[in-house]
């Protein structure tokens, strides 16, 4: 156990937290702001699944991970207008249509899988490169932690900062904020709900597409059905245990991101306790998150509620 | 009341027809409003007034009918619309977010606050505002730290803030006090005298009487609009229900014997650990009406959570029917049959998704002749809502329909019907008669003085000074948490009470037995 904490070892379990939370960080900002808009868009693990299958397909025969990620945004964009549909214009419960999405998104992975992938030739495809930082690279310790990543890492790691600028700094954030606590409000000022919490969808799914096509062309080098595992829950969770708040939500999943690096690395270590129980630790994490942190006191207050005049 | 020379008019509505599935809530209405004129709107609960104001705030687009502003027919399909041609609002219940500040719920959603959210012009105005009208809000705070009252204030700023025409208030001063009553209508005529047209809806007939016309609603249709200076409060009322409204005065023969419930010294914490009431004591008899008078957010909404039993009295204690409650809770006081009417209808009265025969048994779900077996009796259910949807004369277009489609004042009479049916021996009533019609409250306080001659023992508060002085034996006044005196209406006058509910000291305190 000791040697988890030695130098090289640590480092390497801080940098794979940081790659760890990459895809966690892009599905979870995305999903806040759809929040905060109002809507419970459970959809997230399906969405990350489309958007890593995606960018499988299109890595694969075009070879081109950056032509991979803009297909898989893109998709994962348009996904989200069936959601948008479904739940601002018909009105219907919103968990359900999440639920549904979901249980579409993994049934077709699987059908596409059984059918295009197994049993053939695993296709060669090109995933992102490593950048390294000029000189901040360099630095002792945090260099090869921080500054030794992929180019999209980075991006992550500033999307907190700038939700939480758009949502408390901005007149949109603003308005969306009132449409998640008080559509009515909104609207009595002549401005429209719909397209705001349509467009909160959009950016949602198109940050799951983000994080599920990171986790497919970051580290992996072939595609399985479950290489979601469940991240887009972690991510709902991570949420509601920070309180709708964007650091906070940062906090529970660097949480949960840590576990899952030690569990990686207590694996390859050769601890002597089963590694299955290290790799439930995020998951067991989030439960004990839950069950702790009860607090939701930001929680918006017309979240899953559909809207309608009469 | 001087009327302008030039009668122009701003908006001209022609026959506009709105239906809720069945129910026709505007039935081809059509109505005049001037220039520069308060025009009110007056009639019974669910007569569609606020209904009328949706529509011509384009918040409901009507079913049809025509209306015109400024001469021009207007295509009124969204708020957006009528903002654009100069028509506000305030709307009947707060359409607020409660954790956004003062500032931010007047400015959210308007053009003039740039993208990054640049306040200090929008803070200029908003205090320019404030001080024009006299208004005194901390823009800083967060609503849900508002008395009710200072959250009606957000709403009618951020109507002026966009700077309307035409401004509709729908029950404006419904949770106003008479002095914020008072300073409103200031407002109300500094806009008439700047050309401003006016809608305005109250209940109130001192209110309706300073409007320059009004125009009485009944069951969806215009009965008629009248010049108020040609028109009496009675006039406008028999024209509203069709008949003359009589007021009950307690039956004095009736004397309140026996004490029944007794406060000793009752002191209790407010949300935020604020010493709200100081050592309340108080005795109510049967046969009797004690009146608590007061500005609200004196402590009374506390007495009364205290009362039954959702807060806990920090010290000090009460007696029912001569046995001391110990640590109550509601579900013990409402099986000692105590009734409750809150001042929060669709908060703390109603489950606004449940129908009317749902929340007729709120609270008494589980009592036997509600049930079958482990089962609601649905028939037993309909039968109950029916006889009193007919009692209460709740205006629905059935026993189902969630009670948040309900008008105002219907939603109201749900709680009324419910509290008065199940209340045995005490009956605790906090603003029973705000947002009621005319005829409705008057219909409420015949009710309460038949419980009085039941044998209850009644615990009323209203800001309804007129209607303490009448039905009560006795007045208590309630300043800061503290019951400044105890006293009998014959031997008080108005101005007596008025002074001691600002916690005059010095009027020497008097408590009678
Ligand atoms: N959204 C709705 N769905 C169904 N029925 C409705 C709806 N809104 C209003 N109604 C019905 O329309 C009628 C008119 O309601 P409205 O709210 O306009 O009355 P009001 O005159 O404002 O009454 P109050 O004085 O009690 O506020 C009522 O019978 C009410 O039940
Ligand atoms: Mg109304």
């Amino acid at each position: 156990m000791l040697e988890l904490l030695q130098g090289p070892l640590l480092i390497s379990i801080l940098a794979g937290m940081v790659r760890i939370a990459t895809p966690l960080l892009f599905s979870a900002m995305g999903e806040l702001v759809t929040q905060r808009a109002g809507i419970w868009n459970i959809s997230v693990e399906g969405t990350m699944l489309l958007g890593a299958v995606v960018a499988y397909v299109v890595a694969s025969t075009t070879g081109s991970p950056w032509l991979a990620l803009l297909a898989a945004v893109l998709a994962c964009a348009l996904i989200s207008l069936i959601m948008s549909f479904v739940t601002i214009v018909l009105k219907a419960e919103q968990f359900v249509a999440g639920l549904a999405l979901n249980l579409l998104a993994s049934g077709l992975t699987l059908f596409w899988f059984q059918t295009y992938v197994i049993g053939r030739e695993p296709p060669k495809f090109a995933g992102f490169d490593q950048v390294d930082v000029p000189l901040l690279s360099d630095i002792p310790f945090l260099g090869p932690i921080l500054f030794s990543q992929r180019l999209l890492t980075y991006f992550a790691f500033l999307l907190p900062v700038a939700v939480w600028f758009f949502l408390y700094r901005t007149k949109y954030g603003l308005e969306i904020r009132c449409v998640g606590e008080n559509p009515k409000a909104l609207d009595v000022k002549g401005l429209s709900v719909g397209w705001r919490q349509c467009l909160a969808i959009m950016f949602g799914s198109l940050m799951s597409g983000f994080g599920g096509a990171f986790l497919m062309l970051g580290y992996s080098d072939r595609f399985v059905p479950d290489l979601i595992a469940g991240r887009g829950w972690l991510v709902v969770v991570a949420i509601i245990a920070g309180n709708w708040m964007p650091f906070r939500v940062v906090g529970a999943i660097f949480i949960f991101a840590l576990l899952e690096a030690v569990a990686i690395h207590a694996q390859v270590v050769g601890v002597s306790i089963p590694h299955h129980f290290f790799l439930i630790l995020p998951y067991v994490a989030s439960l004990v998150l839950l069950a702790g942190l009860r607090s939701r006191t930001h929680q918006p207050e017309a979240l899953g509620v559909p809207y309608s005049r009469e | 009341m001087v009327r302008p020379v030039v009668v122009e008019e701003l908006l001209k509505v022609r026959n506009l027809t709105k239906r809720f599935g069945a129910v026709a809530a505007n039935d081809g209405v059509s109505l005049d409003v001037r220039k520069g004129e308060v025009h009110c709107l007056f009639g019974e609960n669910g007569a569609g007034k606020s209904t009328l104001s949706a529509c011509l705030y384009g918040y409901y687009r009507a079913d049809s009918g025509e209306i015109v502003f400024k001469g021009k027919t207007a295509e009124l399909n969204s708020p957006a619309d009528a903002l654009r041609l100069g028509i506000g609002m305030v709307h009947q219940h707060f359409v607020l977010v409660s954790n956004f500040t003062v500032l931010e719920n007047i400015i959210v959603g308007s053009s003039d606050v740039g993208v990054f959210l640049n306040k200090s012009e929008a803070r200029r105005k908003v205090v320019a505002l404030c001080q024009e009208c006299g208004i005194d809000i901390d823009l800083d705070r967060e609503i849900w730290q508002l008395s009710v009252g200072e959250q009606q204030w957000v709403e009618i700023l951020k109507a002026l803030y966009f700077g309307a025409e035409l401004l509709i208030l729908d029950e404006p001063t419904a949770v106003l006090t008479p002095q914020q009553s008072d300073q409103l209508f200031r407002i109300i005529s500094g806009m008439r005298s700047r050309g401003l047209s006016i809608i305005l809806i109250s209940h109130k007939l001192r209110e309706v009487m300073q409007s320059d016309r009004v125009t009485i609603l009944r069951k969806g249709k215009v009965v008629a609009t009248v010049e108020t200076a040609g028109s009496t409060a009675e006039s406008i009322t028999a024209l509203m229900v069709g008949h003359k409204v009589t007021k009950h005065v307690r039956d004095r023969s009736v004397m309140p014997a026996g004490e029944f419930l007794s406060l000793r010294n009752v002191c209790a914490k407010g949300d935020w650990s604020e010493d709200v009431l100081k050592d309340v004591s108080f005795d109510i008899a049967k046969h009797e009406v004690l009146g608590l008078a007061g500005v609200a957010g004196n402590g009374q909404k506390e007495l009364f959570e205290v009362l039954m039993g959702v807060r806990a009295a920090s010290s000090g204690g009460f007696s029912l029917d001569g046995e001391a409650i110990v640590a109550p809770t509601s579900r013990e006081m409402l099986d000692r049959g105590v009734g409750f009417v809150p001042d929060d209808r669709f908060l703390e009265g109603l489950i606004p998704e449940f129908g009317t025969a749902e929340n007729l048994v709120l609270g008494w779900q589980r009592a036997p002749e509600y049930r079958r077996g482990p089962f609601l009796d649905r028939r037993k259910l309909g039968l109950l809502a029916r006889k009193k949807i007919e009692e209460f004369r709740v205006v629905t277009a059935s026993a189902d329909l969630p009670v948040e489609r309900l008008s105002g004042g219907n939603a109201q009479r749900v709680i009324l019907a419910r509290e008065f049916l199940h209340a045995r021996g005490l009956l605790l009533a906090n603003q029973p008669t705000r947002g009621l019609d005319v005829a409705a409250s008057e219909f409420v306080c015949e009710k309460i003085l038949e419980k009085r001659a039941a044998g209850f023992a009644v615990l009323l508060a209203s800001e309804e000074l007129d209607d303490l002085m009448r039905l009560c034996d006795r007045i208590a006044v309630i300043f800061k948490g503290r019951i400044m005196g105890i006293v009998r209406p014959e031997e008080t006058s108005l101005l007596d009470l008025g002074m001691m509910m600002a916690g005059d000291a010095k009027e020497p305190e008097r408590t009678v037995q």
